[in-house]
Protein backbone atom coordinates (compact mmCIF):
# COMPACT_ATOMS: atom_id res chain seq x y z
CA UNK A 1 0.00 0.00 0.00
CA UNK A 2 1.32 3.01 -0.88
CA UNK A 3 1.34 6.49 1.49
CA UNK A 4 -1.51 8.42 -0.58
CA UNK A 5 -3.84 5.33 0.38
CA UNK A 6 -2.71 4.66 4.14
CA UNK A 7 -3.48 8.47 4.52
CA UNK A 8 -6.84 7.81 2.57
CA UNK A 9 -7.60 4.86 5.07
CA UNK A 10 -6.21 6.51 8.04
CA UNK A 11 -8.69 9.35 7.58
CA UNK A 12 -11.57 7.31 6.27
CA UNK A 13 -11.38 4.88 9.49
CA UNK A 14 -11.58 8.36 11.76
CA UNK A 15 -14.52 9.46 9.85
CA UNK A 16 -16.45 6.26 10.04
CA UNK A 17 -15.43 6.27 13.86
CA UNK A 18 -16.75 9.38 14.64
CA UNK A 19 -19.94 9.37 12.64
CA UNK A 20 -20.52 5.57 14.58
CA UNK A 21 -19.65 7.92 17.50
CA UNK A 22 -22.37 10.29 17.09
CA UNK A 23 -25.17 7.61 17.08
CA UNK A 24 -23.69 5.95 19.65
CA UNK A 25 -24.20 9.06 22.05
CA UNK A 26 -27.54 9.54 20.43
CA UNK A 27 -28.72 5.78 21.51
CA UNK A 28 -26.82 6.66 24.68
CA UNK A 29 -29.30 9.73 25.46
CA UNK A 30 -32.40 8.19 24.40
CA UNK A 31 -31.59 4.51 25.83
CA UNK A 32 -30.71 6.79 29.38
CA UNK A 33 -34.11 8.27 29.51
CA UNK A 34 -36.41 5.41 28.23
CA UNK A 35 -34.41 2.92 30.97
CA UNK A 36 -34.52 5.31 33.38
CA UNK A 37 -38.50 6.69 32.77
CA UNK A 38 -40.16 3.66 31.74
CA UNK A 39 -40.26 1.89 34.99
CA UNK A 40 -41.85 5.50 36.62
CA UNK A 41 -44.55 6.18 33.64
CA UNK A 42 -47.75 5.87 34.41
CA UNK A 43 -51.41 6.61 34.08
CA UNK A 44 -51.73 8.52 37.19
CA UNK A 45 -48.12 10.71 35.94
CA UNK A 46 -50.37 11.79 33.02
CA UNK A 47 -53.53 12.56 34.46
CA UNK A 48 -52.94 13.85 38.09
CA UNK A 49 -51.67 17.14 39.33
CA UNK A 50 -49.26 17.21 42.15
CA UNK A 51 -50.90 16.15 44.98
CA UNK A 52 -49.97 17.44 48.99
CA UNK A 53 -46.35 15.74 49.57
CA UNK A 54 -46.08 15.24 46.18
CA UNK A 55 -42.16 16.41 46.30
CA UNK A 56 -41.85 13.77 48.99
CA UNK A 57 -42.46 10.88 46.79
CA UNK A 58 -46.59 10.72 47.42
CA UNK A 59 -49.48 10.50 44.86
CA UNK A 60 -49.81 12.72 42.08
CA UNK A 61 -48.68 13.61 38.36
CA UNK A 62 -47.50 16.18 36.12
CA UNK A 63 -50.53 17.03 34.38
CA UNK A 64 -50.18 20.41 35.39
CA UNK A 65 -46.65 20.44 33.58
CA UNK A 66 -47.62 18.82 30.65
CA UNK A 67 -51.20 20.90 30.14
CA UNK A 68 -48.98 23.90 31.04
CA UNK A 69 -46.44 23.39 28.45
CA UNK A 70 -49.23 22.77 25.88
CA UNK A 71 -50.76 25.77 26.58
CA UNK A 72 -47.90 28.05 26.62
CA UNK A 73 -46.08 27.01 23.71
CA UNK A 74 -49.52 26.37 21.96
CA UNK A 75 -50.02 30.15 22.42
CA UNK A 76 -46.62 31.15 22.09
CA UNK A 77 -47.09 29.34 18.21
CA UNK A 78 -50.27 31.17 17.50
CA UNK A 79 -48.45 34.61 18.52
CA UNK A 80 -45.22 34.04 16.08
CA UNK A 81 -47.50 32.77 13.29
CA UNK A 82 -48.89 36.13 13.06
CA UNK A 83 -45.81 37.90 12.25
CA UNK A 84 -44.15 35.08 10.55
CA UNK A 85 -46.87 34.08 7.97
CA UNK A 86 -47.13 37.94 6.95
CA UNK A 87 -43.08 38.31 6.91
CA UNK A 88 -42.50 35.50 4.99
CA UNK A 89 -45.43 36.63 2.42
CA UNK A 90 -44.10 40.12 2.36
CA UNK A 91 -40.43 38.75 1.82
CA UNK A 92 -41.39 36.70 -1.12
CA UNK A 93 -44.45 37.88 -2.88
CA UNK A 94 -44.59 42.13 -1.75
CA UNK A 95 -41.02 42.78 -2.04
CA UNK A 96 -39.03 43.24 -5.25
CA UNK A 97 -37.30 39.90 -5.56
CA UNK A 98 -33.78 40.42 -4.16
CA UNK A 99 -33.93 43.56 -2.99
CA UNK A 100 -31.58 45.45 -0.21
CA UNK A 101 -34.81 44.78 2.69
CA UNK A 102 -35.33 41.17 1.77
CA UNK A 103 -31.41 40.96 2.21
CA UNK A 104 -31.24 42.86 5.59
CA UNK A 105 -34.22 41.15 7.44
CA UNK A 106 -33.12 37.61 6.37
CA UNK A 107 -29.75 38.15 8.02
CA UNK A 108 -31.37 40.21 10.94
CA UNK A 109 -33.50 36.84 11.53
CA UNK A 110 -30.47 34.60 11.54
CA UNK A 111 -29.07 36.55 14.02
CA UNK A 112 -31.85 36.44 16.03
CA UNK A 113 -32.04 33.04 15.82
CA UNK A 114 -28.59 32.80 17.31
CA UNK A 115 -29.47 34.62 20.44
CA UNK A 116 -29.43 32.15 23.33
CA UNK A 117 -32.64 31.79 24.85
CA UNK A 118 -31.60 32.58 28.32
CA UNK A 119 -31.11 36.43 26.86
CA UNK A 120 -34.82 36.24 25.45
CA UNK A 121 -35.76 35.13 28.90
CA UNK A 122 -33.96 38.08 30.56
CA UNK A 123 -35.60 40.24 27.81
CA UNK A 124 -39.16 38.58 28.65
CA UNK A 125 -38.53 39.67 32.41
CA UNK A 126 -37.62 43.51 31.44
CA UNK A 127 -40.26 43.23 29.40
CA UNK A 128 -42.80 41.64 32.14
CA UNK A 129 -41.77 44.09 34.85
CA UNK A 130 -42.47 47.04 32.33
CA UNK A 131 -45.96 45.97 31.93
CA UNK A 132 -46.63 45.88 35.44
CA UNK A 133 -46.98 41.78 35.07
CA UNK A 134 -46.16 38.77 37.05
CA UNK A 135 -44.61 35.34 36.29
CA UNK A 136 -47.82 34.16 34.65
CA UNK A 137 -48.80 32.20 31.60
CA UNK A 138 -48.83 35.17 29.52
CA UNK A 139 -45.53 36.50 30.20
CA UNK A 140 -43.89 33.22 29.22
CA UNK A 141 -46.08 33.04 26.23
CA UNK A 142 -44.66 36.24 24.94
CA UNK A 143 -41.21 34.89 26.03
CA UNK A 144 -41.24 32.21 23.54
CA UNK A 145 -43.29 33.24 20.89
CA UNK A 146 -40.05 36.06 20.68
CA UNK A 147 -37.63 32.93 21.10
CA UNK A 148 -39.27 30.89 18.11
CA UNK A 149 -40.50 33.95 16.10
CA UNK A 150 -36.97 33.86 13.79
CA UNK A 151 -36.96 29.95 13.92
CA UNK A 152 -40.70 29.65 12.41
CA UNK A 153 -39.99 32.32 9.82
CA UNK A 154 -36.95 31.16 8.52
CA UNK A 155 -38.24 27.44 8.24
CA UNK A 156 -41.28 29.18 6.45
CA UNK A 157 -39.40 31.38 4.49
CA UNK A 158 -37.11 28.18 2.97
CA UNK A 159 -40.31 26.51 2.00
CA UNK A 160 -42.26 29.39 0.42
CA UNK A 161 -38.79 30.23 -1.43
CA UNK A 162 -39.80 27.12 -3.29
CA UNK A 163 -42.95 28.45 -4.70
CA UNK A 164 -42.08 28.58 -8.20
CA UNK A 165 -42.21 32.38 -9.83
CA UNK A 166 -44.34 30.80 -12.78
CA UNK A 167 -47.18 30.01 -10.43
CA UNK A 168 -46.97 34.06 -9.56
CA UNK A 169 -47.23 35.22 -12.56
CA UNK A 170 -49.95 33.00 -13.49
CA UNK A 171 -51.79 34.35 -10.40
CA UNK A 172 -50.94 38.02 -11.90
CA UNK A 173 -51.67 37.22 -15.10
CA UNK A 174 -55.12 36.57 -14.28
CA UNK A 175 -55.59 39.90 -12.69
CA UNK A 176 -54.91 38.66 -8.50
CA UNK A 177 -53.33 41.75 -7.08
CA UNK A 178 -50.47 40.62 -4.67
CA UNK A 179 -52.97 39.97 -1.55
CA UNK A 180 -54.67 37.43 -3.36
CA UNK A 181 -51.33 35.24 -5.04
CA UNK A 182 -50.33 35.71 -1.40
CA UNK A 183 -52.49 34.11 0.33
CA UNK A 184 -54.74 32.34 -1.81
CA UNK A 185 -52.26 30.74 -4.19
CA UNK A 186 -49.17 30.89 -2.43
CA UNK A 187 -50.34 29.85 0.77
CA UNK A 188 -51.92 26.67 -0.48
CA UNK A 189 -48.95 25.61 -2.38
CA UNK A 190 -46.67 25.74 0.34
CA UNK A 191 -49.37 24.76 3.21
CA UNK A 192 -47.80 21.55 4.20
CA UNK A 193 -44.20 23.44 4.43
CA UNK A 194 -46.07 26.07 6.39
CA UNK A 195 -47.33 23.52 8.96
CA UNK A 196 -44.02 21.62 9.02
CA UNK A 197 -42.59 25.28 10.06
CA UNK A 198 -44.69 25.53 12.42
CA UNK A 199 -44.08 22.34 14.44
CA UNK A 200 -40.76 22.65 14.26
CA UNK A 201 -41.16 26.37 16.36
CA UNK A 202 -43.46 24.04 18.66
CA UNK A 203 -40.88 21.75 18.91
CA UNK A 204 -37.95 23.89 19.65
CA UNK A 205 -40.46 26.17 22.04
CA UNK A 206 -41.72 23.30 24.11
CA UNK A 207 -38.26 21.59 25.14
CA UNK A 208 -36.57 25.34 26.54
CA UNK A 209 -36.63 25.88 29.75
CA UNK A 210 -33.89 28.30 30.05
CA UNK A 211 -36.27 31.44 28.68
CA UNK A 212 -39.18 30.12 31.53
CA UNK A 213 -37.51 30.06 34.46
CA UNK A 214 -37.86 33.79 34.55
CA UNK A 215 -41.29 34.09 33.02
CA UNK A 216 -43.80 31.45 33.73
CA UNK A 217 -42.59 30.49 37.21
CA UNK A 218 -44.01 27.20 38.80
CA UNK A 219 -47.12 26.06 40.27
CA UNK A 220 -48.49 22.99 41.64
CA UNK A 221 -52.73 24.01 39.72
CA UNK A 222 -53.23 23.63 36.81
CA UNK A 223 -53.28 26.40 34.47
CA UNK A 224 -56.45 28.52 34.95
CA UNK A 225 -55.52 31.61 34.07
CA UNK A 226 -53.26 33.89 31.37
CA UNK A 227 -51.98 36.24 34.23
CA UNK A 228 -51.46 33.09 37.02
CA UNK A 229 -47.80 31.57 36.97
CA UNK A 230 -47.71 27.79 34.78
CA UNK A 231 -46.20 24.30 35.35
CA UNK A 232 -43.78 23.44 32.61
CA UNK A 233 -42.88 20.02 31.46
CA UNK A 234 -38.94 21.17 30.92
CA UNK A 235 -38.67 23.01 34.33
CA UNK A 236 -40.36 20.61 36.61
CA UNK A 237 -37.87 17.73 35.31
CA UNK A 238 -35.32 20.15 36.59
CA UNK A 239 -37.10 21.20 39.58
CA UNK A 240 -37.73 17.54 40.74
CA UNK A 241 -34.16 16.28 39.24
CA UNK A 242 -32.67 18.70 41.32
CA UNK A 243 -34.54 16.46 44.93
CA UNK A 244 -32.09 13.89 46.48
CA UNK A 245 -35.58 11.18 46.76
CA UNK A 246 -35.45 8.33 44.53
CA UNK A 247 -39.37 8.62 43.83
CA UNK A 248 -38.95 12.61 42.85
CA UNK A 249 -36.18 11.89 40.70
CA UNK A 250 -37.84 9.17 38.92
CA UNK A 251 -40.57 10.96 38.33
CA UNK A 252 -38.22 13.25 36.72
CA UNK A 253 -37.05 10.62 34.72
CA UNK A 254 -40.70 9.86 33.88
CA UNK A 255 -41.31 13.48 32.90
CA UNK A 256 -38.36 13.38 30.53
CA UNK A 257 -39.34 10.48 28.47
CA UNK A 258 -42.60 12.39 28.36
CA UNK A 259 -41.03 15.48 26.76
CA UNK A 260 -38.89 13.26 24.63
CA UNK A 261 -41.91 11.53 23.34
CA UNK A 262 -43.66 14.69 22.17
CA UNK A 263 -40.71 16.27 20.69
CA UNK A 264 -39.89 13.13 18.61
CA UNK A 265 -43.81 12.80 17.52
CA UNK A 266 -43.68 15.98 16.36
CA UNK A 267 -39.99 15.51 14.40
CA UNK A 268 -41.62 12.15 13.05
CA UNK A 269 -44.37 14.18 11.89
CA UNK A 270 -42.86 17.01 10.52
CA UNK A 271 -40.59 14.58 8.34
CA UNK A 272 -43.64 13.38 7.10
CA UNK A 273 -45.37 16.42 6.33
CA UNK A 274 -41.62 17.86 4.52
CA UNK A 275 -42.02 14.56 2.14
CA UNK A 276 -45.29 15.21 1.38
CA UNK A 277 -44.25 18.92 0.47
CA UNK A 278 -41.95 18.10 -1.61
CA UNK A 279 -43.73 15.53 -3.64
CA UNK A 280 -46.69 18.23 -4.96
CA UNK A 281 -44.21 21.29 -5.43
CA UNK A 282 -44.45 22.53 -8.85
CA UNK A 283 -40.90 22.47 -10.50
CA UNK B 1 -68.21 47.82 -16.27
CA UNK B 2 -71.09 48.33 -13.80
CA UNK B 3 -70.91 50.64 -10.88
CA UNK B 4 -71.12 47.78 -8.41
CA UNK B 5 -67.84 45.64 -9.91
CA UNK B 6 -65.35 49.12 -10.46
CA UNK B 7 -66.26 49.00 -6.27
CA UNK B 8 -65.02 45.64 -5.90
CA UNK B 9 -62.01 46.60 -8.72
CA UNK B 10 -61.44 49.75 -6.08
CA UNK B 11 -61.36 47.85 -2.72
CA UNK B 12 -59.49 44.96 -4.11
CA UNK B 13 -56.52 47.23 -5.38
CA UNK B 14 -57.21 49.80 -2.38
CA UNK B 15 -56.70 46.50 0.19
CA UNK B 16 -53.24 45.71 -1.89
CA UNK B 17 -51.88 49.09 -1.27
CA UNK B 18 -52.82 49.28 2.15
CA UNK B 19 -52.10 45.52 2.80
CA UNK B 20 -47.89 46.45 1.54
CA UNK B 21 -47.72 49.50 3.70
CA UNK B 22 -48.92 47.46 6.64
CA UNK B 23 -47.19 44.67 5.86
CA UNK B 24 -43.83 46.47 5.21
CA UNK B 25 -43.98 48.25 8.55
CA UNK B 26 -45.08 44.44 10.28
CA UNK B 27 -41.11 43.40 8.57
CA UNK B 28 -39.27 46.47 9.66
CA UNK B 29 -40.40 46.40 13.38
CA UNK B 30 -40.16 42.51 13.24
CA UNK B 31 -36.29 43.38 12.29
CA UNK B 32 -35.75 46.08 15.05
CA UNK B 33 -36.54 43.17 17.52
CA UNK B 34 -32.45 42.77 17.75
CA UNK B 35 -32.26 46.31 18.75
CA UNK B 36 -35.13 46.50 21.22
CA UNK B 37 -33.48 43.53 23.24
CA UNK B 38 -30.04 45.12 23.09
CA UNK B 39 -31.68 48.39 24.50
CA UNK B 40 -33.71 46.84 27.03
CA UNK B 41 -31.24 45.28 28.58
CA UNK B 42 -28.36 48.14 28.40
CA UNK B 43 -31.03 50.35 30.01
CA UNK B 44 -31.58 47.87 32.70
CA UNK B 45 -27.59 47.46 33.45
CA UNK B 46 -27.19 51.32 33.64
CA UNK B 47 -27.66 51.37 37.63
CA UNK B 48 -24.73 48.61 38.03
CA UNK B 49 -22.85 50.27 35.32
CA UNK B 50 -23.08 53.54 37.39
CA UNK B 51 -21.89 51.95 40.52
CA UNK B 52 -18.86 50.01 39.23
CA UNK B 53 -16.31 50.85 36.25
CA UNK B 54 -16.71 48.80 33.32
CA UNK B 55 -13.20 47.39 33.65
CA UNK B 56 -13.69 46.25 37.19
CA UNK B 57 -17.17 45.01 36.17
CA UNK B 58 -15.48 42.28 33.88
CA UNK B 59 -12.17 42.13 34.96
CA UNK B 60 -12.80 41.56 38.71
CA UNK B 61 -12.96 38.23 40.90
CA UNK B 62 -15.05 39.90 44.01
CA UNK B 63 -18.35 38.42 43.46
CA UNK B 64 -20.09 39.59 46.93
CA UNK B 65 -23.52 40.79 45.26
CA UNK B 66 -24.59 41.85 49.05
CA UNK B 67 -21.46 44.31 49.95
CA UNK B 68 -21.89 45.26 46.39
CA UNK B 69 -19.81 44.46 44.72
CA UNK B 70 -19.93 42.41 41.44
CA UNK B 71 -16.56 41.13 40.00
CA UNK B 72 -17.87 38.96 36.42
CA UNK B 73 -14.06 37.68 36.42
CA UNK B 74 -15.07 33.78 37.09
CA UNK B 75 -17.82 33.40 35.53
CA UNK B 76 -16.58 34.57 32.43
CA UNK B 77 -13.61 32.72 32.58
CA UNK B 78 -16.15 29.64 33.26
CA UNK B 79 -18.06 30.15 29.79
CA UNK B 80 -14.97 30.49 28.27
CA UNK B 81 -13.29 27.33 29.58
CA UNK B 82 -16.31 25.28 28.98
CA UNK B 83 -17.21 26.51 25.65
CA UNK B 84 -13.02 26.05 24.70
CA UNK B 85 -13.38 22.29 25.78
CA UNK B 86 -16.60 22.24 24.10
CA UNK B 87 -15.05 23.20 20.79
CA UNK B 88 -12.04 21.34 21.18
CA UNK B 89 -13.86 18.11 21.23
CA UNK B 90 -16.32 19.18 18.95
CA UNK B 91 -14.52 20.41 15.62
CA UNK B 92 -12.85 17.33 15.13
CA UNK B 93 -15.49 14.76 15.59
CA UNK B 94 -17.92 17.23 13.42
CA UNK B 95 -15.43 17.86 10.37
CA UNK B 96 -14.93 14.33 9.97
CA UNK B 97 -18.60 13.75 10.27
CA UNK B 98 -19.75 16.06 8.09
CA UNK B 99 -16.59 15.21 5.33
CA UNK B 100 -18.09 11.68 5.52
CA UNK B 101 -21.82 12.60 5.00
CA UNK B 102 -21.36 14.99 2.34
CA UNK B 103 -18.14 13.16 0.56
CA UNK B 104 -17.85 9.07 1.30
CA UNK B 105 -21.42 8.18 2.56
CA UNK B 106 -23.45 6.04 0.15
CA UNK B 107 -26.80 8.15 -0.60
CA UNK B 108 -29.07 5.58 0.95
CA UNK B 109 -26.82 5.93 4.47
CA UNK B 110 -27.64 9.95 3.87
CA UNK B 111 -31.16 9.13 3.61
CA UNK B 112 -31.36 8.32 7.48
CA UNK B 113 -28.60 9.60 9.49
CA UNK B 114 -29.87 13.25 8.70
CA UNK B 115 -33.17 12.30 10.31
CA UNK B 116 -31.04 10.65 13.16
CA UNK B 117 -28.88 13.79 13.72
CA UNK B 118 -31.95 15.74 13.28
CA UNK B 119 -33.30 14.52 16.91
CA UNK B 120 -30.14 15.13 18.35
CA UNK B 121 -30.81 18.62 17.21
CA UNK B 122 -34.40 18.53 18.67
CA UNK B 123 -33.59 16.81 22.31
CA UNK B 124 -34.16 19.44 24.76
CA UNK B 125 -31.34 20.81 26.74
CA UNK B 126 -32.78 19.42 30.42
CA UNK B 127 -32.65 15.87 28.82
CA UNK B 128 -29.23 16.42 27.74
CA UNK B 129 -28.52 17.39 31.24
CA UNK B 130 -29.66 14.78 33.25
CA UNK B 131 -28.02 12.37 30.57
CA UNK B 132 -24.84 14.33 31.65
CA UNK B 133 -25.38 13.78 35.35
CA UNK B 134 -26.13 9.94 34.76
CA UNK B 135 -23.59 9.45 32.19
CA UNK B 136 -20.99 11.89 32.20
CA UNK B 137 -20.53 13.13 35.72
CA UNK B 138 -20.02 9.47 36.72
CA UNK B 139 -17.31 8.75 33.84
CA UNK B 140 -15.54 11.55 35.17
CA UNK B 141 -15.61 10.91 38.63
CA UNK B 142 -14.77 6.86 38.39
CA UNK B 143 -12.33 6.78 35.41
CA UNK B 144 -11.39 10.11 34.16
CA UNK B 145 -10.36 12.02 37.01
CA UNK B 146 -8.78 8.60 38.49
CA UNK B 147 -6.84 8.27 35.01
CA UNK B 148 -4.72 11.33 35.78
CA UNK B 149 -4.32 11.16 39.48
CA UNK B 150 -7.03 13.78 40.29
CA UNK B 151 -9.68 13.63 42.56
CA UNK B 152 -13.27 15.29 41.25
CA UNK B 153 -16.23 15.16 42.29
CA UNK B 154 -17.21 14.54 38.54
CA UNK B 155 -19.54 18.29 38.06
CA UNK B 156 -16.41 20.29 36.33
CA UNK B 157 -15.65 22.19 33.27
CA UNK B 158 -14.78 18.64 31.38
CA UNK B 159 -18.22 17.69 32.13
CA UNK B 160 -19.63 20.87 30.95
CA UNK B 161 -17.51 20.68 27.64
CA UNK B 162 -18.88 17.25 26.96
CA UNK B 163 -22.45 17.72 27.22
CA UNK B 164 -21.63 20.42 25.37
CA UNK B 165 -19.82 19.16 22.31
CA UNK B 166 -22.65 16.73 21.88
CA UNK B 167 -25.41 19.73 22.13
CA UNK B 168 -23.36 21.73 19.10
CA UNK B 169 -23.22 18.43 17.06
CA UNK B 170 -26.05 18.29 15.19
CA UNK B 171 -25.77 22.24 14.79
CA UNK B 172 -22.42 21.98 13.18
CA UNK B 173 -22.66 18.97 10.98
CA UNK B 174 -25.45 20.26 9.70
CA UNK B 175 -24.12 23.67 8.33
CA UNK B 176 -20.68 22.25 7.56
CA UNK B 177 -22.22 19.20 5.33
CA UNK B 178 -24.49 21.92 3.44
CA UNK B 179 -21.24 24.05 2.55
CA UNK B 180 -19.21 20.87 1.81
CA UNK B 181 -22.01 20.18 -0.72
CA UNK B 182 -22.03 23.34 -2.20
CA UNK B 183 -18.30 23.13 -4.03
CA UNK B 184 -19.09 22.91 -6.98
CA UNK B 185 -18.62 19.39 -8.67
CA UNK B 186 -16.30 20.52 -11.84
CA UNK B 187 -13.60 21.26 -8.78
CA UNK B 188 -13.78 18.12 -7.98
CA UNK B 189 -13.78 16.58 -11.46
CA UNK B 190 -10.95 18.26 -12.65
CA UNK B 191 -8.79 17.65 -9.66
CA UNK B 192 -9.76 13.43 -10.11
CA UNK B 193 -9.05 14.40 -13.94
CA UNK B 194 -5.04 15.22 -13.08
CA UNK B 195 -4.76 11.96 -10.85
CA UNK B 196 -5.39 13.04 -7.04
CA UNK B 197 -7.01 10.45 -5.02
CA UNK B 198 -10.06 11.06 -3.32
CA UNK B 199 -8.73 12.24 -0.43
CA UNK B 200 -5.95 14.81 -1.71
CA UNK B 201 -8.76 15.88 -3.27
CA UNK B 202 -11.43 16.67 -0.82
CA UNK B 203 -8.01 17.85 1.65
CA UNK B 204 -6.58 20.41 -1.28
CA UNK B 205 -9.26 21.26 -3.45
CA UNK B 206 -12.80 20.49 -1.45
CA UNK B 207 -11.47 22.13 2.20
CA UNK B 208 -9.62 25.01 0.52
CA UNK B 209 -12.55 25.58 -1.04
CA UNK B 210 -15.40 25.80 1.83
CA UNK B 211 -12.87 27.07 5.03
CA UNK B 212 -14.52 30.00 4.74
CA UNK B 213 -17.69 28.22 5.03
CA UNK B 214 -16.26 25.85 7.47
CA UNK B 215 -15.09 28.69 10.13
CA UNK B 216 -18.32 29.95 9.94
CA UNK B 217 -20.50 27.53 11.08
CA UNK B 218 -18.09 26.74 14.14
CA UNK B 219 -17.90 30.06 14.85
CA UNK B 220 -22.05 29.79 14.65
CA UNK B 221 -21.73 26.97 17.19
CA UNK B 222 -19.35 28.81 19.24
CA UNK B 223 -21.60 31.48 19.87
CA UNK B 224 -24.50 28.45 20.83
CA UNK B 225 -22.12 27.08 22.82
CA UNK B 226 -21.94 30.29 25.08
CA UNK B 227 -25.27 30.76 25.63
CA UNK B 228 -26.44 27.20 26.44
CA UNK B 229 -27.63 27.53 30.00
CA UNK B 230 -29.87 24.28 31.68
CA UNK B 231 -28.35 21.27 30.59
CA UNK B 232 -23.98 22.65 31.15
CA UNK B 233 -25.75 24.12 34.48
CA UNK B 234 -26.80 20.88 35.99
CA UNK B 235 -23.05 19.15 35.40
CA UNK B 236 -20.93 22.14 35.78
CA UNK B 237 -20.65 22.42 39.94
CA UNK B 238 -21.58 26.01 39.69
CA UNK B 239 -18.94 27.55 42.19
CA UNK B 240 -17.66 31.29 41.38
CA UNK B 241 -13.95 30.37 41.21
CA UNK B 242 -11.08 30.34 38.88
CA UNK B 243 -11.07 27.28 37.19
CA UNK B 244 -7.34 25.86 37.26
CA UNK B 245 -8.06 22.26 35.54
CA UNK B 246 -10.44 20.61 33.29
CA UNK B 247 -11.57 18.81 36.60
CA UNK B 248 -12.10 22.12 38.62
CA UNK B 249 -16.14 23.09 38.79
CA UNK B 250 -16.91 26.53 37.36
CA UNK B 251 -19.77 28.72 37.25
CA UNK B 252 -20.60 30.23 33.25
CA UNK B 253 -22.60 33.52 33.02
CA UNK B 254 -25.44 31.72 31.43
CA UNK B 255 -25.77 29.13 34.58
CA UNK B 256 -25.28 32.37 37.31
CA UNK B 257 -27.99 34.51 35.68
CA UNK B 258 -30.77 31.40 35.52
CA UNK B 259 -29.39 30.52 39.25
CA UNK B 260 -30.07 33.55 40.89
CA UNK B 261 -33.30 34.24 39.90
CA UNK B 262 -34.71 33.76 43.46
CA UNK B 263 -32.49 36.38 45.25
CA UNK B 264 -32.49 38.68 42.52
CA UNK B 265 -35.14 41.08 43.99
CA UNK B 266 -34.20 41.25 47.24
CA UNK B 267 -30.25 42.47 47.11
CA UNK B 268 -30.17 45.80 45.37
CA UNK B 269 -28.50 45.97 42.10
CA UNK B 270 -28.36 42.18 41.60
CA UNK B 271 -31.16 42.21 39.25
CA UNK B 272 -29.14 45.13 37.49
CA UNK B 273 -25.94 42.75 37.58
CA UNK B 274 -27.76 39.66 36.20
CA UNK B 275 -29.15 41.69 33.31
CA UNK B 276 -25.34 42.69 32.62
CA UNK B 277 -24.54 39.72 32.19
CA UNK B 278 -27.10 38.88 29.51
CA UNK B 279 -25.91 42.24 27.94
CA UNK B 280 -22.29 41.04 27.61
CA UNK B 281 -23.79 37.51 26.82
CA UNK B 282 -26.04 39.27 23.96
CA UNK B 283 -23.46 41.31 22.74
CA UNK B 284 -20.77 38.49 22.15
CA UNK B 285 -23.56 36.15 20.34
CA UNK B 286 -24.07 38.83 18.13
CA UNK B 287 -21.05 40.01 17.23
CA UNK B 288 -19.87 36.04 16.39
CA UNK B 289 -23.64 35.81 14.16
CA UNK B 290 -22.81 38.82 12.73
CA UNK B 291 -19.57 38.00 11.39
CA UNK B 292 -19.94 34.47 10.45
CA UNK B 293 -23.37 35.28 8.92
CA UNK B 294 -21.36 37.82 7.28
CA UNK B 295 -18.78 34.85 5.21
CA UNK B 296 -21.77 32.68 4.71
CA UNK B 297 -23.93 35.66 3.07
CA UNK B 298 -20.62 37.26 0.79
CA UNK B 299 -20.13 33.68 -0.40
CA UNK B 300 -21.35 31.72 -3.22
CA UNK B 301 -22.35 29.33 -0.53
CA UNK B 302 -25.56 30.93 0.58
CA UNK B 303 -27.89 32.21 -2.14
CA UNK B 304 -30.08 32.44 0.38
CA UNK B 305 -30.07 35.71 1.13
CA UNK B 306 -30.48 36.83 -2.66
CA UNK B 307 -33.81 35.29 -3.24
Amino acid sequence: MDKRSLEENIFKTLMVGSTLLILAVLLMILGTIVVKGLPFLSWSMLTQAPKSGYYLGKEGGILNAILGSLYLTGGATILAFFISLPVTLYLNVYARRGSRLVYVTRFVFDVLWGIPSIVYGAFGFTLMLFFGLHTSLLAGMITVAFLILPIMTRSMDEVIRMVPNALLDASYALGATRWETAFKVVVRQALPGILTAVLIAFGRGIGDAASLIFTAGFTDSLPSSLFRPVATLPLTIFFQFSTPIPEVRGRAYAAALILTIIILIISVVSRFLTKRFARHVVR
Amino acid sequence: MSEESLGVQRRRLFWDRASEKLLYLLVISSGLIVLLIAATLYFRSRPVLQMQPLRSLLFSLDWHPSRGSFGFLPFIAGTLWVTCVAMALAIPVCLLTSIYIAEYAPKKFREWINPLIDILAGIPSVVYGIWGVLVIVPFIKEWLAPLFHVSSTGYCVLAGGMVLAVMVFPFIIHLSTEILKAVPQELRDASLALGATKWQTIKNVVMRRAMPGIVAAIVLGISRALGETIAVMMVVGNVARLPKSLFDPAYPLPALIANNYGEMMSIPLYDSALLFASFILLLVVLYFNVVSRMILSGSKWSSYYYG
